[in-house]
């Protein structure tokens, strides 16, 4: 155990704020937390195209499905990131790419949710709260309530929302702390607390100016407000920020992001380069600013459903159901693909239309509950309701 | 000023403006609105020909972005939409064209639709606000800014002439949001075959850019041929087959339902009262989708009076503060970039769903701070007017005496307007 000050210990108990979270006074103490081991989720909104991001090029029915939209071969100018022979990522993600052959990237192929909407909007909020219906909590929030209990509080919480708004997989009972680049300037500590004050009692904004402060206070003391990328609200700054606050002893260790941009139902071969660049990028740069932590690191990547294995009518895929998922981190078992192909020849497709899912996305998520966090099927069986009989895909993270 | 004009100004309008005359009847104000023409008088009304113009020309000269013609427009047009939602003497009607242009969301995260998007507001929704609504639903589906936006203008049908020679063909994209988003909703519980034959149907419906006035046109190469059946109803081929559809789907029990539901969480609470919801429906059934009666019938809804229910989205909130403290119309901020920094981008919604309609949605804690980080710097405006007085005039009987002591204490009249504005009554409408 030992003691620390840092910048929010100030604010907080300026702001009068410290009575009402249990760090009570100026200086708190941090006793060895439950868990050094990081968690971060990143939604991708608007269904990746699986096909696209991480291409079966070895399969034979590819070209006829969507010739006109793949990336040149391995070995070509421009081409694939040759995988072993089957599979190949996109050119834009040579990040990710290093990633794997540094056994840092595990890729699930041919993976869903276990509805069958094609409704960006439904399938989100099922993947979110990990049910089949749509739930007022999300399925990471929790899993923050069945970590056992710190015995003592990290200041922020122990898991973060970067963004503007928490999405609902971090709503629930748990608390979290909310964090993102903010544009305006900022009125005086004194004014913030009493906005604070006048807003204590109501429900809806008085927890959030008070979270809100928190957050702020914390991201003030771990991040150096002049290096500070130019595009601050990009991708990949949001993710620099928050391996920024993961990285810190007494930081979060739980963090969800999103990203959009994947809704490519034309032009996709186009349009599908930035955001995949954003995402390697952003991956990266989140590796990068966790340091050391990154070996006690899980990030899953996960998206609503795929797109049609079919190129439609206008160079672009409408909305499918298998997809990739992907499992990064430096305490992930990665180099591999892991997947039971389906294959994308006569009769294989699903509805005559789709890749066919092979694998539960709610495998994966508890196989890295259990082997990351070290929950059981008791508290997993909760967190994802209904699911009793999806065990967790094992081998996901290195012993 | 009484209970009810307050929370007519709040609930169904945009937040008084500075001392603007109180309506003597607050309901008969409200319903007024709904019964006079639309006030709004634009300098320079927008059209979807001089966007698509835009557009043209920015496809030819590729100029480098921020400087197209495009944004050009863009700048011009949304701010010209604010800043008459700042002065407008019919707020109420204001805020239905805010509705409908959620509930029929055309973004421009799609680049190409930031020249069509004001045009799309004043040709396919304000005209239609307190008119019929399967006539709005048709002029949406044809109008440029949504053929764009949802892909439909390039969607071919494979067995039509043009499918045949350029192997080109579908794309769903229109025909799925339309059915999910816009109109029956998956409470219909349709199927992937049906909205691959409305996809059909929808084919040929597309824009002529390089017309002397470009906008929607009807393509019959390539659209698919013979008639297609939708929730288990045949539909003729040709464009009267779209145009019976969008009938057939603006009236189905399904649409009225899930419209109700729409309206009645923006108007009453975020969980909309199921009796509330049975009302509203009843009237779009009874009335054939006549939105001026469902407007109407929200004003008389006892629900719709209950104060405090509903936060203000940040669009919401920012006009109401400019309205509150009655800034001169050469003084008026440059709001597009406010809002983009609140987390509401104007038009610019991430999905076609639109923008949320929940307090849960916008009140994450770095959202709701920025709220008071925007107010504290808008707040130096205040010059050295009387704040109390202003919080009075603005909220009448909502301000609560903690609210109005704060003013009272606040070190600086800057500080007394940033407590009236982050308060909490303030935030909700």
């Amino acid at each position: 155990m030992y003691l620390q000050t840092t910048a929010i210990t100030r604010r907080t108990a300026l702001l009068g704020l410290a009575a009402t979270t249990t760090v009570g006074g100026t200086k708190f103490a941090l006793a060895a937390a439950p868990t050094e081991k990081r968690l971060v989720v990143i939604i991708l909104r608007g269904a990746l195209d699986g096909m696209a991001a991480v291409v079966p090029y070895g399969d034979p029915a590819l070209a006829n499905l969507r010739g006109e939209i793949l990336p040149p071969a391995p070995g070509q100018p421009n081409g694939l990131h040759d995988l072993g022979g089957f599979y190949g990522l996109h050119p834009a993600l040579s990040g990710l790419h290093g990633m794997y052959q540094s056994n840092e990237l595990l890729i699930i192929h041919a993976a869903a949710a276990n509805y069958r909407v094609r409704s960006h909007f439904e399938a989100q909020d099922y993947l979110e709260s990990g049910a089949d219906h749509r739930m007022t909590s999300g399925w990471l929030n929790r899993t923050v309530a069945a970590l056992p209990r710190p015995t003592t509080k990290r200041p922020e919480g122990e898991a973060l929302a970067l963004g503007v708004s928490v999405p609902l997989l971090l709503r629930g009972p748990a608390e979290v702390a909310n964090w993102a680049p903010h544009g305006f300037s900022q009125p005086a500590p004194e004014l913030y607390a009493a906005v604070a004050a006048l807003n204590r009692h109501d429900p809806v904004t008085g927890p959030a100016i008070e979270e809100g402060l928190r957050a702020r206070g914390f991201s003030a003391s771990v991040m150096a407000a002049d290096e500070r990328p130019k595009d601050k609200y990009a991708f990949p700054a949001l993710a620099r920020s928050a391996g920024e606050m993961l990285h810190a002893p007494d930081g979060p260790r739980i963090a969800a992001l999103e990203i959009g941009g994947w809704d490519t139902h034309t032009a996709q071969a186009n349009r599908l380069n930035g955001p995949l660049k954003q995402l390697d990028d952003g991956l990266v740069a989140l590796k990068a600013a966790l340091g050391p932590a990154w070996t006690k690191t899980a990030v899953l990547v996960m998206t609503e459903f795929g797109r049609t294995a079919r190129v439609n009518g206008t160079k672009g895929t409408d909305h499918g159901t298998g997809t990739v998922a992907l499992v990064v981190g430096g305490a992930v078992a990665g180099g591999r693909v892991k997947a039971t192909w389906p294959g994308l020849g006569t009769g294989q497709l699903f509805e005559n239309r789709d890749l066919a899912p092979t694998t539960d996305l709610r495998s994966v998520a508890k196989g890295i509950l259990a082997g990351h966090l070290g929950l059981g099927a008791p508290a997993l069986n909760q967190i994802f309701p209904g699911s009793d009989s999806v065990g967790g895909m094992s081998g996901l993270i290195r012993a | 000023m009484d209970a009810r004009t307050a929370q007519a100004l709040v609930r169904f309008g945009l937040g008084r403006r500075g001392g603007d005359p109180l309506p003597p009847d607050p309901t008969a104000w409200l319903l007024d609105q709904i019964r006079q023409p639309d006030p709004t008088r634009l300098d320079d009304p927008p059209t979807a020909a001089q966007g698509l113009l835009a557009l043209r020309e920015d496809r030819a000269t590729k100029p480098p972005p921020g400087e197209s013609r495009s944004r050009a427009l863009f700048k011009t047009q949304s701010a010209a939409q604010l800043a008459n939602a700042v002065t407008t003497p019919a707020p109420f009607r204001e805020r239905l064209v805010w509705f409908w242009t959620n509930h029929f969301t055309v973004s421009v995260k799609r680049g190409q639709c930031a020249a069509v998007a004001a045009a799309f507001i004043e040709e396919a929704i304000r005209p239609h606000v307190t008119a019929r609504f399967g006539d709005m639903l048709l002029a949406v589906m044809r109008h440029p800014a949504m053929l764009l936006y949802l892909d439909n203008a390039t969607s071919v049908g494979p067995d039509s002439p043009a499918g045949q020679k350029t192997h080109r063909g579908l794309n769903e994209n229109l025909a799925r949001e339309c059915m999910e988003l816009h109109t029956v909703s998956p409470l219909a519980g349709y199927s992937q075959t049906d909205v691959t034959s409305f996809a059909k149907i929808l084919t040929g419906w597309s824009i002529d850019l390089k017309a002397d006035s470009p906008g929607f046109r009807y393509r019959p190469f390539a659209h698919e041929p013979g008639g297609h059946i939708v929730l288990q109803h045949q539909f003729p081929p040709d464009e009267a087959g779209g145009v019976a559809a969008l009938a057939f789907l603006a009236n189905h029990p399904a649409t009225h339902r899930f419209l109700a539901t729409k309206l009645v969480r923006h108007f009453v609470a975020d969980d909309p009262p199921p009796a509330a919801v049975r009302t509203i429906e009843a009237v779009l059934r009874d009335t054939k989708g006549d939105l001026g009666a469902a407007s109407a019938a929200l004003v008389k809804l006892d629900a719709a009076w209950l104060p405090g229910t509903k936060l203000r989205t940040p669009m919401e909130y920012v006009v109401a503060s400019v309205r509150a403290l009655n800034s001169p119309p050469d003084q008026i901020p440059n709001l597009t970039g406010i809002l983009a920094g609140l987390g509401q981008p104007l038009w610019g919604a991430p999905a076609p769903n639109g923008w949320p309609d929940r307090a849960a949605d916008w009140s994450g804690p770095e959202a709701v701070l920025r709220r008071v980080d925007w107010a504290s710097g808008f707040a130096g405006r205040i010059g050295n007017r009387d704040v109390v007085e202003i919080a009075g005039d603005t909220l009448g009987p909502l301000l609560r005496p903690e609210t109005q002591e704060a003013i009272r204490r606040a070190g600086s009249r800057r500080d007394a307007t940033t407590l009236l504005l982050t308060s909490p009554e303030f935030q909700r409408r």
